[in-house]
Order: C-alpha cells, then structure tokens, then sequence
C-alpha cells in the first residue's frame, strides 16, 4: 500500500521537483530544537528546466540535494521527485528511485582503482544493464562527453576537468531525468568549468531537467538560466534568467 | 536477479583481493597468524589429551578371587562385572598364568616348584572406560561375594584423573581465549580495509546500488581472505606436526615407547573445518556488519 502511495504518477504538467513546506533542522548532541537548515522551503522545478542553486555557506543548498537524493528526511514538509513523494520511501526503494537521478559532486567521486569505462559502466551494472547493451551505451557516453579515447585511462591519469566529464559520463549514461550537480566545477579552472556548463547545457537541450549548486557567480550571471538564491535556509530569491545575487 | 550480475559480484570480489593489495596482505598475514596458533595449540593440547587417556586406559583394577570358586561362579562373576557402566574390559587371570607371568618376569624356573606359590590369585583385570570411575567400581567389586579383595592404585588414579581435568580445563579456557582474540583482531583488520574504502560504498549507493549489489563484492572478498588465511597456517602446520614426529621419533626412541601421537589425519579431521570455519565465518562477519555501516547514504 505504502508503496503505492509513494510511487504516484502526476500529470505530465506537474513540477518534476516539488517541495511544499519543507523544512530540515540538524538534531545536536545537548538537546534542544537542533539547528534548522531549510526553514519553510517551497520549490517547484519544471521538466527540462535548467536552474542554478546559489547562496552562501551554511544556506542549505547542499542540504537542499541530500533531501533530494533521500540521503536526509526532512523535518516536515512534502517532496515529490518525478512523482515519487521522497519521504514515503521506504529504505528498499532507494535505489531505484537513484536510478532516476544523476549527481555529480564537486570532488568527482570515481572509482579510484577503475578506468573510465568500468566507472561508467558501473552506473549500468547497478541497473542490470545486458552486457552488449553497457558495450554499446557507455562508448557513446563517452564520446557525448569527448573521453571515447581515455576508456582506459584511471581517474588519477586524468585531468579535473576530465575527471568531471567522466562522472557525467556516470551520471547520465542511464538517461536520468534529473541530473543533480553540487558544485560541479569548484575544483575546476575557467577552462574547464566552461567546457562542463556548455555539456550541462547540451545535455539539458535534450530534455534532462538540471539543477546545479554552485558559487561560481561569472557562470551563473553569463547564463542567464532560472536562479534561486538561498539565504540561512530560507530562498530569497527565484529569478527566470536571473543573477548571482551578492551578499548584502 | 541476473546471472550475469550475480557473475559480476563475484568477480569484483576476486579482483578486490589483488586491488588492494595491502589490505589483503595484512587481513591474510593476521588471520593466519591467530589461527596457526591456534591450530598448533590445538594439536599439543589434543595429543596432551591423547596421551592422558592412553595412560589412564591401561590403568586396570584386579578383583582378587576367593580360593577354591568354581568356574560357574566366576563366570557369573564376570558378567556382572562387565554389565557395570564404568568397565570397558574385563580380563580373567588364573592362578597359574599369573605365577607363569610372575616366574617369566623375575626369570625363575618354575620346575623347582611342586607347588603353585600363587594359588590364590586367580583374578579380573578390569579396564576401565574413564579413570575418575575407580572408586565406584572398586566400592562395588567389593561387595560381590567371591571377591577376596581388590588391588587399586588410588593416587595414580587420582593423579591421571587431576592432569585429566586440568588438561581440559587449561585446553578449553586457552582455545576460547585465543578463538576470541583471533575473532576481534581478524575483524579488526577486516573493518580498518573496508574502512579505508567507505566512499566507494557511498558512491555505489549514490548511483542506485542496491545494498546487495554495494555489499556483495565486499562480503566475497572477506570470505575469500578468510580462505586464503585459513588455509596458510593449516598448511604449515601440517608439514610442522608431520616433521616434529619424525624429530620425536627419530631424537628420542624411548618417547616413542611412552608416547603415541595422533595421527595428522585425525587431527586435520577436526582441524581444517574449525580453521576454515574462523576464517570464512569471521571474513563473513566482519565485512557485511563493516559495509552495513556505510550503506545508510
């Protein structure tokens, strides 16, 4: 039953992201309230839409992620991914629900001790991908993120931006719906930051919506895409075409 | 499930055994340290064992007959002895054999007698099935009308029965505590490996990795560890045990005489599944309660 109700299909109008007053605070060790990070959050992010989560540190962003990842419950409040209300998950369906989401993370997070290709193919594995299905998906994956000729390459041979451009490669070879990105060039120079908004932004042509925490005001001013700004929990600011808003 | 995942599992399992090899090397060196101890302790502590029980089944108490009983009775005699709980075997020695034994082990010549010096001694060697039972026995062949007396020798007895109980006791309490060291230090080292590598497990959950799929390679690699490191020490210990019997004998034939040991074979019989067991189980244990930690992302 309970599985039911959390896999509803809505219309295809719906938010593809919903979040209806949602608020998180960290339970602490001495007792208390615990000290809130998203206070009273609503959110709706549209299928295809390009958006950019910008604010300070300590303003819930990343709390924002992990809530959509169901790595946290919220406090209270409603979220809806794709139909699926996050909190009535139960813990067994976790991972198909990941399925359904690409991530990439400020620090890459490959497989150390796998080439590029394993740590693609990887993401397919873990779907139960055939065999010659993940032979022929991940070379093209490679190749949509310019790394067809460094399938054998380990991410410690690779460059920062590279080894982005592999956890891309990752994220998207399963055709997510979503493609969630925490500061996906904070350890990226210009260069390289540029050349993975310009795939992120290719990749959101083809309909993948993306959502993207970053502090990288030139960016986010250059691209003038949906930007939400965060302030001690609270959004601030919901702008289409909008701007790194400064502090202050 | 698909084969081919299952196939996948069990591979990534293998190749984590040569990925890292350091955790692999130092998870095989600890495992096989504790159980070649225990494993060579086990093999002292069960001839020790063996040795005891040897001594205490040649241990017999003789029931000395009346004079002048006749042979129905002392067969009824020994069928009641022989019913009786603590006897293995019982044994009739007539007068003659014994004065025959006697004149033989002294080298007197028996024709310069006209008469049998031992004609009372008709008598039961009884063998006993465990030594601490001789006084009950002894208080019951005492009852038995026909029995003149019975000859016991009440402190070895009482001495093999003390040696017996605090081999076990020393043998039990020893294995225990070393089953439990080598239990806390293999999956010391099994946790502090998969430790080292709790962002990868993060990451197969973030992707979409059922906590099967996160676990399973892991889970494989400890047990396979568990085998490699159980089988080095039982290994070792084998050609050890052969060739320390082979010193034994060959150094000091007269501890030949006294001393039997068991025969590899029979203690690699209960051996080999109790080491493999420590090392596959502990393996087991210690990689699926480490991964478990690290799967709630």
């Amino acid at each position: 039953m309970r599985s039911t109700a959390a896999k509803k299909r809505v219309n295809a109008n719906a938010p593809i992201i919903s979040l209806e007053h949602v608020s998180k605070a960290y339970t602490v060790d001495t007792g208390g309230k615990g000290i809130p990070a998203l206070n009273d959050v609503n959110l709706h992010i549209n299928k295809g839409e390009f958006v950019f989560i910008v604010g300070d540190s300590g303003s819930g962003k990343s709390t924002l992620i992990k809530l959509l990842l169901r790595e946290l419950l919220p406090t209270s409040g409603r979220i809806v991914v794709n139909g699926t209300d996050v909190v009535r998950l139960r813990r067994r369906q976790i991972p198909k629900f990941r399925r359904n989401m690409g991530v990439v993370f400020q620090d890459f997070r490959l497989l150390k001790d796998r080439n590029v290709y394993e740590n693609v193919a990887f993401a397919q594995r873990i779907i139960q991908m055939p065999g010659r299905e993940i032979r022929k998906n991940v070379p093209s994956m490679l190749s949509t993120v310019g790394l067809a000729g460094k399938y054998k390459a380990r991410p410690k041979q690779l460059s920062g931006g590279e080894q982005q451009r592999v956890a891309l490669a990752r994220a998207l070879v399963n055709k997510p719906l979503i493609l969630l990105a925490d500061e996906p060039t904070g350890n990226l120079d210009p260069k390289n930051s540029w050349e993975i908004m310009n795939l992120l932004e290719k990749i959101n042509s083809n309909g993948t919506t993306i959502l993207v925490v970053t502090h990288n005001r030139e960016i986010v001013n250059a691209m003038q895409k949906r930007v939400i700004t965060m302030k001690k929990g609270v959004i601030v600011s919901d702008e289409e075409k909008g701007g790194y808003i400064d502090e202050d | 499930m698909r084969i081919n995942t299952l196939f996948y599992c069990l591979w990534q399992g293998f190749k984590n055994i040569f990925r890292n090899k350091w955790f692999t090397l130092a998870s095989v060196a600890t495992i096989s340290a504790c159980l070649f101890l225990f494993g060579l302790l086990y093999s002292i502590l069960t001839n020790f064992e063996h040795i005891v029980k040897n001594a205490e089944q040649k241990m017999t108490v003789s029931a000395m007959l009346e004079l002048g009983l006749s042979d129905d009775r002392i067969n009824e005699i020994r069928m009641a002895i022989s019913r009786r709980d603590e006897v293995k075997e019982v044994e009739f020695v007539s007068a003659e054999d014994t004065w025959q034994q006697f004149a033989s082990e002294h080298e007197w010549d028996t024709s310069l007698f006209t008469e049998n010096p031992l004609e009372d001694c008709d008598h039961f060697n009884i063998y006993m099935k465990d030594v601490s039972m001789q006084p009950t026995l002894v208080a019951y062949l005492e009852t038995i009308e026909g029995v003149d007396h019975v000859n016991q020798s009440a402190l070895t007895a009482k001495t093999l029965t003390g040696v017996n109980a605090i081999i076990s006791f020393v043998s039990v309490g020893i294995v225990v505590i070393l089953f439990f060291v080598s239990i806390f230090l293999i999956s010391n080292t099994v946790t502090i490996g998969i430790q080292v590598r709790k962002e990868e497990i993060q990451i197969m959950k973030y992707i979409g990795a059922t906590d099967f799929f996160a676990r399973a390679p892991f889970v494989i690699e400890g047990m396979l560890i568990g085998l490699i490191g159980s089988f080095i020490p039982l290994i070792a210990i084998y050609f050890i045990y052969n060739e320390a019997i082979i010193f034994v004998a060959g150094s000091f034939p007269f501890l030949s005489l006294l001393i039997q040991f068991i025969p590899v074979e029979e203690i690699f019989k209960i051996l080999t599944p109790i080491c493999i067991g420590i090392g596959v189980g502990i393996g087991f244990i210690g990689s699926f309660t480490t991964v478990r930690k690290h799967l709630s992302v």
